[in-house]
């Protein structure tokens, strides 16, 4: 696994972790843990995406990072259900 | 509103194409307890929702069954790439590539188009909370038979997680009814319809 996956793996690990705290707080709204899980993901998740831009730019469009000059960087592939099958 | 994030919720990295499989794990988009359903039903039972928590249940559910979606077509997408005429022939998949080429259409197994029938708002919560508990199971049921008939580790894998989050939604919509009962007449839960009774 290269860098940039790697990279990109730990902010969406702390997504999905992210996520399962937002559907356990829908109906928990008031779990002490939950909320203090929340709070560290939350600064987990933002540290790993401040990582990540530092090396590879933006890392999502419409962020203050996202460069609108010169070229539109959003568009660049591989999009997320594109695999042909070689890389890993 | 929602915005998209250019990544998969779990990875789909399949190395071989087969289109058999293909054809059975398309029922996860357009059949009958597919993940195009699922999205559609608890977004769609939201506005008919009185409590704010069931509210919040369904929007999130129902957006990460978005991200399902995205998921089971990546999965067809893969299992259909380069593939040769007398592949699709051999593999029966010559009845759907003459309608749809190598796009991913909702379809169920059997080739029956995704149905709005497949869903319900009954504008009813213990009807519609009932409606989604037993949804999760089915969908769950549904990635059993994928994983019995599928003998391919780059698609069981996603599978696997896909059968572990009709668990997690099916827990959180149970909290939900529990949720909901708690606050209805404990004598007679029917005495009156949060939806619309006031």
């Amino acid at each position: 696994m290269n860098d940039r996956k790697y990279m990109l793996r730990k902010i969406w690990e702390m997504d999905f972790a992210l996520h399962e705290l937002v559907l356990f707080l829908d109906t928990h709204p008031k779990n002490a843990r939950a909320l203090e899980l929340t709070r560290q993901y939350r600064a987990r998740r933002a540290t790993a995406i401040a990582e990540y831009e530092a090396v590879f730019g933006p890392y999502q469009p419409t962020a203050d990072s996202t460069p609108a000059e010169g070229e539109w960087k959003w568009i660049k592939g591989p999009w997320p259900w594109e695999f042909d099958g070689t890389e890993v | 509103m929602w915005q998209y994030q250019k990544k998969l919720q779990y990875p789909i990295n399949i190395k071989n194409p087969n289109p058999k499989y293909a054809q059975i794990i398309i029922s996860q988009y357009g059949g009958p307890d597919g993940e195009l359903g699922a999205s559609m039903r608890y977004l769609t039972q939201r506005y008919s929702m009185p409590y704010d928590d069931v509210k919040a249940t369904l929007t999130d559910i129902g957006t990460e069954e978005l991200a399902h979606l995205e998921m089971i077509c990546a999965m067809v997408h893969q299992l259909t790439r380069k593939l040769t005429p007398k592949q699709i022939k051999d593999a029966g998949f010559d009845t759907y590539f003459v309608d749809h080429t190598n796009a991913v259409y909702p379809i169920a197994a059997s080739a029956l188009p995704w149905r709005a029938e497949y869903i319900q708002a009954k504008g009813d919560i213990l009807a519609d909370l009932h409606e989604d508990l037993a949804a999760e199971q089915k969908a769950r049921v549904t990635y059993d038979n994928l994983i019995r008939l599928i003998d391919d580790p780059d698609i069981l894998d996603p599978l696997r997680f896909l059968r572990e989050r009709e668990i997690a939604h099916y827990q959180r919509f149970g909290e939900a009814l529990r949720r909901t009962t708690d606050r209805l007449d404990s004598k007679n839960y029917y005495a009156f319809n949060p939806s619309f009774d006031k």
